[in-house]
Formats: structure tokens, sequence, C-alpha cells
């Protein structure tokens, strides 16, 4: 196979996809066109709590184009149910999370600014939109006193009048009383009240879809930017009851970028979907770039107030960790899990601290849902850790570096059981950091701060040791947490007679390039050339099912899926090598796509056993099947446990408090790697977003609840001239418990950057610390105040 | 988007006869700000008049000054062997509004009619006294710019060019809004022989003139007790009036340095 050594487990192949991509001709669901297709638009709240006391419909209509105006009152009489949380997480004292009704349209309360209310549809993008926008201005509403300050929201009334309380659970984890002895013996005890910034994701395609229904087979099908559309599917048949699953077909075309915002099912596709029956006539909708900002569900958004216990000899005794996060307005669709199961959990970092405890209120207020975004509760948990030690260093004047390293659990010590649930099968946090120290020439850090200081610039250098877990599992133990979907992934494999593969994988690409990597890994344990082997997915009339992608799932669970597939079709063509070649099976050796048989010499390619499959000369049926295509369902034992450590050295200008990243240096551990270049693309991207937290972004809503930074005017995106060109490097520590040794690369960047940003900020300029993102004036505003006291 | 007709002007006369009392017929020059405006529903004009073929762009060089047509686009200006040489820091500074997108089409004209109080050429115009040029008249920056998105031109009225004096040296200082990247403050510092102009855009509703500072001269040092009215200036997400008015003296102390 001559293409085989390059194309192969451990090559930086060139994306298939983007030659796509790159020339404009994906295939993204406002591409789609449909004959008969009309043009939706959606009337939102432009308040952030009222009550709808009168809605007339009748204006909006009658106007140009207006093929129909659905509202939520008629949707709900239609039946249709609510929008389902997705994982029921239980307080302290054993009762379940409140859960507030989330109509896909609001039938008498507006929630926040852009919460839907009715849909229009019409002949045209701007029929539909000005129809829409009519009735936005014609509906009589009561207004109501906005929850929106997170600090404030549980002491308010109650925003939703079925509801006791704006707390949605108050949920703990860890030992309270172990993390209390280990206070009461510390030597120094370090503490911090953090926030950390709502995000808003900011995908490079907006949210879009478009129903087609048939009267003659009464099949719907839905076109929608989805990172998992069986999800969809299952929502909306079991849930939302739209339409029996098997009369359900959702296809999650080429998707341009999710970062967690597209794992759930929103108002829009059902409306639409729902519309398109009703009408009977196909409906899109493509969000406008203010809808993205105003209802994609944002990220992050917690205030938290942590402690850290440390021995005389810098030893971590224990942690205490409070946190307010804010759900927005309605559960979105995993949104109870991100501050608990994803955060929470992972309180122990990279250290063997013994006791932690872990407490989370989760709260309403009148803002968009609050729900998974790149990294999800892993980046606000790595903040709280990394800021909390880097605090512990400067207090105690110990270098960063070295506090770290005494406190690290040792590559002995796996597998380790951390105090917050967790057991970490492997890693080896001792040599991401060294590398890392080394690629930042961290010994050289004072002479460059000495530098520094003579051209009138502060510098600082701040590191942050990640971990995180991905690709979520064991299904059951999710289960026991409260988790309502199962958690493994499914792959098929399809021999065609010719010898070339077809791959089937239920996990989605939207930008990570599973087609080149899920082919590379087919490619080399089946031997078939790289381009030979296609990969579908995002389509649930041509897979069985799947969970999609999120959580740096799809290698360490889908790719798994895959091997157990690949084994299953090797065995099979064993036993048709073993009658082609009228040998015993146990004397077929599979090598490289070759069948052989040791002792006689002989041998069959892979592609002769598919034709032979299909063609069955000299194979009994009677013994085995016709055909080539085998299925498997992997079911992960374990979490993964990518973890590294980030070196970010900055330079800020006292006179401005403007900051320059000097160097960021990323030193990973992936476990084993696919495609090397592939994953530096995922880690850059992840970079820039955690750098983008750090240093510009935020979703601000004013004291009404109206959304500030509602476009790119206000809201700042990290672009290329902000950031410098990153150091990035992997070590290795083989995942133990799947078959590739893999633990996902998505996210790493995401979570780890923010603290190593701002450890860096605060070493350069002395400050205890700060709050994201490090805008200029806030940076000088604290310099002008640490000049005033000093 | 509602709807408007559209006309394409093939003279200065053409444009202006185009043009009624009414304001419901707007010029369209490289529709970076308008056609967003329109777009948004924040403007809504019945007519629009193009003006790419009404021969309103170029760059001439005089002996004392340089003169920029209205339509002549920020990246020709930027580029411009001509402005390079008589004026480089008008180069950069058109080299550094927004992207390469808005420079290849937004012009001088729009911009400076448009008045935003954080674009970046009006600062130029006041640091090297320019006079606006219109169809009935000739305006000096000074009295150009009078409030926010304000200016002198009335109903109708369209700007033909800008010209400028050329200064012995000078330097524009940029501190832009990370997201927008307008200036929150933009200092264009000039010299004409021992004489030094100070053009501030950003800091305030509109580009303004700082004469104080510019009584200290050259070899200026320390400006932080100089007077700066701050009566009139913004303050957002991003930048209070407090802070602006710091940045007015760092970014003027910077380019003055760089005369
Ligand atoms: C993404 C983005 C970033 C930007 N960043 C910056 C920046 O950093 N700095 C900066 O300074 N600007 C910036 N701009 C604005 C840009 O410079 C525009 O080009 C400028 O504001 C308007 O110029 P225009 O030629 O596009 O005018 P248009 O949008 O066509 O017109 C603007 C207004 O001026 C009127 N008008 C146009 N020409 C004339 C004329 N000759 N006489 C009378 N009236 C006229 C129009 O009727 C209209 O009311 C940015 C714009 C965008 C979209």
């Amino acid at each position: 196979m001559a293409t085989e050594e390059n194309t192969g487990i451990g090559a930086s192949v060139l994306r298939k996809e983007d030659r796509r991509f790159i020339t404009g001709v994906g295939r993204y669901t406002d591409d789609i066109q449909v004959s008969g297709q009309t043009y939706a638009a959606f009337a939102r709240s432009l308040w952030a709590r009222a009550r709808i006391d009168k809605l007339d419909t009748g204006v909006a209509a009658a106007m140009p184009g207006v093929i129909g105006v659905l509202t939520g009152a008629e949707m709900a009489a239609d039946g249709l149910g609510g929008l389902p949380c997705g994982w029921l997480v239980k307080s302290k004292d054993g009762s379940d999370m409140q859960q507030p009704e989330h109509p896909p349209l609001a039938h008498t309360h507006l929630n926040f600014v852009g919460d839907a209310f009715a849909i229009v549809v019409a002949d045209t993008e701007e029929h539909a939109q000005g129809a829409a926008r009519a009735l936005e201005q014609s509906v009589e509403v009561t207004e109501l006193t906005p929850v929106v300050s997170l600090a404030d929201a549980t002491q308010s009334a109650p925003i939703h009048e079925a509801l006791t309380s704006n707390v949605c659970y108050d949920w703990e984890i860890g030992d309270k009383a172990a993390c209390k002895a280990g206070f009461a013996v510390a030597d120094r005890v370090v503490e911090v009240e953090l926030s950390n910034n709502r995000l808003i994701p900011n995908a490079m395609e907006p949210r879009a879809a478009i129903a087609e229904y048939s009267t003659g087979t009464d099949e719907l099908t839905i076109h929608t930017t989805s990172q998992n559309p069986h999800l969809v599917r299952l929502i909306l048949a079991a849930f939302v009851q739209l339409a029996p699953e098997h009369k359900l077909r959702v296809i999650a075309p080429d998707v341009g970028g999710g970062f967690g915002s597209k794992i759930f099912v929103y108002s829009e596709e059902v409306s639409v979907a729902w519309a398109a029956k009703k009408l009977r006539r196909p409906v899109r909708w493509t969000a406008t770039r203010s809808e993205s900002f105003l209802t994609d569900a944002h990220g992050r958004d917690h205030l938290t107030k942590a402690k850290l216990a440390l021995s005389s000899e810098g030893k971590f005794l224990a942690m205490q960790v409070a946190t307010k996060a804010n759900l927005g307005a309605y559960l979105s669709t995993f949104a109870s899990s991100v501050p608990t199961y994803l955060y929470g959990t992972l309180m122990a970092g990279q250290y063997a601290t013994p006791a932690i405890h872990v407490e989370v209120q989760g709260t309403f207020t009148n803002t968009c849902p609050v729900d998974a975004y790149r990294g999800a509760g892993r980046p606000e948990a790595t903040f709280v850790v990394e800021r909390l030690v880097e605090m512990a260093a400067r207090q105690l004047r110990a270098d960063p570096a070295e506090l770290r390293r005494v406190n690290f659990i040792k590559p002995d010590q796996f597998p380790y059981q951390t105090p917050v649930a967790l057991v970490y099968d492997t890693g080896n946090y001792e040599a991401s950091l060294s590398q890392a120290l080394q690629h930042a020439d961290y010994a050289g850090f004072a002479a460059r701060q000495r530098a520094a200081e003579g051209r009138g610039k502060l510098r600082g250098i701040g590191l942050s040791c990640y971990i995180e877990a991905c690709g979520l599992a064991p299904s059951q133990l999710a289960m026991n947490l409260g988790a309502g979907v199962g958690l493994w992934e499914s792959a098929e494999i399809r021999v065609n007679p010719t010898g070339s593969v077809v791959v089937f994988t239920g996990s989605h690409s939207h930008g990570q390039g599973h087609e080149t990597t899920f082919a590379q890994v087919v490619s080399s344990t089946l031997g078939v050339p790289f381009d030979q082997v296609e990969v579908v997915h995002g389509d649930t009339g041509r897979l069985d099912f799947g969970l999609g992608t999120y959580g740096s799932r799809s290698i360490a669970v889908g790719g798994s899926a895959l091997i157990r597939a690949s084994e299953k079709i090797i065995a099979k063509g064993k036993r048709i090598a073993a009658h082609l070649l009228q040998a015993g099976i146990d004397e077929i050796d599979f090598q490289d796509g070759v069948f052989s048989v040791q002792a006689s010499n002989q041998s069959v390619t892979f592609a002769e056993v598919a034709f032979a499959a299909y063609i069955p000369n000299n194979v009994p049926t009677d013994e085995v099947e016709p055909g080539l295509a085998e299925k498997a369902f992997y079911d992960p034992e374990n979490f993964t446990y990518p973890a590294g450590t980030h070196i970010c050295e900055v330079e800020v200008d006292p006179e401005t408090g403007k900051i320059d990243i000097i160097q960021f240096v990323a030193v990973d551990d992936f476990g084993e790697v696919i495609n090397p270049m592939i994953v530096e693309g995922q880690v850059h991207g992840g970079l820039t977003q955690g750098i983008g937290q750090a240093l510009f972004e935020r979703g601000i809503y004013d004291d009404n609840g109206q959304l500030i930074t509602g476009s790119y005017m206000d809201y700042c995106m990290p672009r290329a001239d902000d950031l410098p060109n990153y150091v990035v490097d992997t070590t290795v520590t083989p995942c133990t418990h799947n078959p590739l040794g893999v633990k996902g690369c998505g996210e790493a960047g995401a979570i780890g950057a923010p603290a190593a940003v701002v450890n860096a900020v605060t070493h350069a300029t002395g400050m205890k610390d700060i709050s994201m993102p490090l805008h200029p004036e806030k940076v000088w505003r604290a310099l002008q105040r640490k000049r005033r006291a000093a | 988007m509602n709807e408007f007709s559209y006309s394409r002007a093939t003279s200065l006369r053409d444009a202006v006869r185009s043009q009624d009392k009414s304001g419901k017929a707007k010029y369209l020059a490289g529709g970076q700000t308008l056609l967003p405006s329109i777009k948004q529903l924040l403007d809504a004009p019945e007519r629009l008049i193009d003006l790419s073929g009404a021969g309103l762009d170029g760059i001439e060089v005089g002996r004392k000054t340089i003169t920029i047509g209205a339509m002549t686009r920020h990246a020709d200006v930027a580029a411009s062997a001509q402005v390079r040489e008589a004026i480089p820091a008008l180069a950069d500074l058109a080299g550094r509004i927004g992207d390469a997108q808005v420079r290849n089409r937004g012009t001088i004209g729009g911009s400076v009619a448009n008045s935003d109080p954080a674009a970046d050429y009006p600062a130029a115009l006041i640091g090297l006294c320019a006079i606006v040029h219109t169809n009935a008249r000739k305006i000096p920056a000074e009295k150009f710019f009078v409030g926010l998105f304000q200016n002198a031109l009335k109903s109708g009225e369209l700007i033909t060019k800008v010209e400028f004096e050329i200064p012995t040296g000078a330097a524009y200082e940029k501190f832009a809004n990370p997201a927008s990247r307008y200036a929150i403050v933009g200092v264009f510092a000039a010299s004409f022989d021992h004489v030094m102009r100070i053009g501030v855009t950003g800091a305030a509703h509109f580009a303004f003139r700082w004469a104080e500072a510019e009584g200290h001269g050259l070899g200026v040092k320390d400006l932080s007790n100089v007077s700066l009215d701050q009566s009139r200036f913004n303050s957002d997400l991003y930048a209070s009036a407090t802070y602006r008015a710091h940045l007015v003296r760092v970014l003027t102390l910077r380019a003055v340095s760089r005369l």
C-alpha cells in the first residue's frame, strides 16, 4: 500500500473535507434549496420579563407575503410538549432540581430578551421579518421586574411563578467534614472571589433549519445545524411529540462550528418543523447574527468563592468552593450538568489535594439560557484551581512551577481516586510541566523581565496546569447521576464489493475533521487505502443512532466504536478467507489489508475477501452469511483525562493598561494522537477562545435585561493580530481503557488558557486579582489604585 | 430592509441635481456605514445617489497642500506614493481604518460626512488644518465637526474633496476599541515648522483641537496638568471619560515624541 505510510494513525494527513470548505462548495443548511420553500422569522420578546396580555395576529397575517402566523398558544393547543433538560441534578437534601416549563414558543410569559413567542412564515425573508417586527410592536404585555444579576437572583422573587425560588438546585460534592478538618490544621489559607465571565458562542455559521413535510408519507425531514441530530430526533419525538421517531428524519449536513451551542434543541427548529407540518409548505430559517447573540445558549457565568488550605511545606490540604452558576431563563438541554458534574468533579485538578468540597447553586435569571460551551464546566473549574494555586505561590513567595510540582499526583499514583468522584486512569503531569517550562524558557524569564522594564513595560509569566474529563462515561454511572441519555457511541462499517469502505459514525463533525481522522483509523486497521474510506455522519436516515459530538468525545468514544466494528469486519473476513484459502480459521493472519496462511504461504487481499463476501463462490452461505458490514456500540469504562501545562508570557503597558501576549506555550497530553496537524489546529482554536475569554469576551446585560453586547461592535472576539504564534507540543501517556489509547483534544485550549493569561497579568502587575476580561481600562485602573496605595 | 431607488450620478452636477431638499435621497459613497444602517432599519432613505461614477476620486499634490477627492478609498490613500511622500502619517492613518474590506470600499468623503465620533480621519483633518470643499463652499475642519454625528453640511450639500496642509512632521497614535477597532482615542499631531497642532478623535462627541497642549511646544514631556475640556467626552463599555482623558494625554505625548 503505497499511500499507507503517510495516511495511517499518527500522520499529519491534510483534511479531506477542506477542499470543499475552502473552495466554497460545502453544503450547509442554508445552502439547501427546496421547491415551494417559505421563509420563517420569529417574533421575540423585547423585554427581559413580561406577561403576554394580548397577542392579535390579524395585522401581521394581513401583511404582504405572509402565509401564516403561528403563536405559542396555538402550539400549546396542538399539544406540543416543552423542551426538556436531559440531566436531572439533585440538591444536597435529595430533592430534584426545579424545572420551569420551557415551551418552544412562549405563550403566557416572556422570560428573556429574544424569547420567541410566534413564528411568521412568508414568501420572502423580508416579508417574514417585517411581519415578525410588527408582532413584536403590537403584542400587549405587562412588564414584570426582571431578575438579571446573578449575585442577587437567589434572594429575588421567583421569575417562574410555578417555582418556589430562583434556585434550580443546591448541589454539592465531596466531603465537607474532611475539608473542614483540613482547614483546621492548615498553616496558611488562600482565599479568592472569582467571576467566570459569560461568553457568547459565535459559531461562524449561524443556526439554521429547513423542514419539509410529506403529506403522502407523513414524514417530516429537518435539516438543521446540530452537533447531534439523533438527539434532536429523540427529543422532538419523545418530548415535544412533534412526530413519531420513525416518521422523523433529522439531518445535520456540513455544520460551520458549534462549540457546544449546537448540541441543544432550540425553539426555532421545533417551530420550523411544526409550521411546515401545519402549513404543508417547506419552511426555512437562518438566524441573523443578532439572533445568534440573543439566543444561542451562552456559556460560563459563575460567581465563586474558593479557598485552599496549605501546610507549612506548601502541601495542599483541602479546598473549598462555593459557586453560583447562572442558568439563564430556562434549562437548556444539558444546562444542569455543566456547573455540577462537569465542574465540581474537576476540582482536584492535577493535584493530590486530599479533601475537597464543592457547592453549586444553579440559578435562574431573565437572561439567555446558559449551557455547555467549549470546555463546559472544566474551564471554570481549572480557573478556580489554577488561580488559587497561583495566589498561593505568590503569597508563599514560592516558585509557581515548583509549588505545582510538589502537589502533583505522581505517575505511580494512578489509577488515582480524587475526592470528587472521578478516577484518573493515567497521566504524567511532571512531564508536560517540564516540557512546557523548557519551551517557554522559564529560566530566562527574569532577564526578559528586566529588559521589558527598560522599555517601560511590565512583564509577567503565568502557568496553568489543567485537567479535563472527556468522553463522558460510562452510561450506567452517568445515569445513576441523573443523565437522561446513554453515553456510548455507534459505528458501522460497510465494505463494498470492490473493497472500498463506507464508515458511519454517530459522532458528528462540525469543523473537527472526522472525515480525515476517522478514515485514517479505519484505513490503518483494515489496510484499505485512505482515499477509499468514506466517512458518513449527521443523518438519522443513514445511521442507526448516535450521540453526536461534544466534550471532546469523538475519537475516544466514536473512534473506539470504529475499532470494535473493524474487529468484527476482520473476524468475518477471516472466516471468508479461510474458505478461500482452504485453511482453518485459526491459521489466518490479517495484516496490512492481507489475509494470509503462514504455513502454505497463500494469501488473499481485503478487496478479494470483500468481493467474495458479496459473490460467494467457494464460500458456503449457510456457514458464513453473505455481505460484509458490521456495527458496534461502544460504551467506555471511564472518562479520559487529557491534561497539560499552558504557559503565557505577557507585557503590560502601564500607561494604558494594554496587554500584549508575547508567548503562549501549550504542552498537552492527549494520549495517542491520530493526526498531529489536526490536533494542533484544535489546540490553536481552543487557546484562542480561552485567550478571548481572558482578554476580550463578555456577554453583558444591563439592569433591564437588555443585552448590551449584541453585536461585534461591542462583543469582542479575539483576532489573529491579538495573538502570538503559539508553541504547541504534546506528551503521551496512552489512555488505559480504550483501544486507541486516545483522550481527546477539542477543548483543552479553552480550558487551560484563561488561567494562564490571568496568572501572567497578575504576575506582571503585582495585582492580587483582576476579573476577566482584562480590558485595558480595568488593568489601568487597578494599576492606578496600586500606585496610590503604595 | 426597506425598498429604495438607486441612481448613479455621472458628474458632480448630476449628483447635486439628483438631490432634492427633502433629505429622503442620500449620497452613497463606499456604503460601509450607510448600507449597514439601512439593513438594520436605522436609516430608510427613499433614494440612493451613487457617487462612484461622479469623478470625485483622486489625489493631487500642490506646493503647500495635498487634496484628496471625496470618493478616494481608504486603501488608495494608504497606498498612495504621493501621500506617503508628503504626509506619511496620513497614509498610516488610512491604512489603520477598519479592515481590508472596509478600506477597499470606504471613502474619505463618506467618513468625513458621517462624522462618527470614533472615526480616524477627523483627527487628521483637525491636525492638518484641512479644508473641506463642498459643491457650495469651503469649510475649515475646526468649524466642520460640530456634534455627535453632526457637521456643518447643509441638507443635500456634497463634499467634493478635502485639502490638507503639508506639515513638516506628523504622527498618528490610535488606541483602538478592541471590538470595533474604531478609535477609543486617536491623536494626530503635526508640526508646521515650530508650530504644533493636535487633533483628537474618539474622545469626545466630535473631533477637536487640543489647543492647550499645542502651546507646550514640541519638546513637551508632561501633559498631566494641561487643561482638557472633558464636558463632552464619551463613555462606553470599553472606556470611561476619565480613561479617555488619560489616553488623550498619553497618546499626545507619544505622537509628539515622534514628530
Ligand atoms: C467593519 C467596519 C469597521 C470600520 N472601522 C473604522 C475605523 O476603524 N475607523 C474609521 O474611521 N472608520 C471605520 N469604519 C467606517 C468606514 O471608514 C466608512 O468607510 C465610513 O464611515 C463611511 O464611508 P463610506 O464611504 O463607506 O460612506 P457611506 O457609508 O456610503 O456614507 C456615509 C454617509 O455619508 C454620506 N456621504 C457619503 N459621501 C458623501 C459626500 N461626498 N458628501 C456628502 N455626504 C456624503 C452618505 O449619504 C451617508 O450618510 C468602519 C466601517 C466598518 C463597516
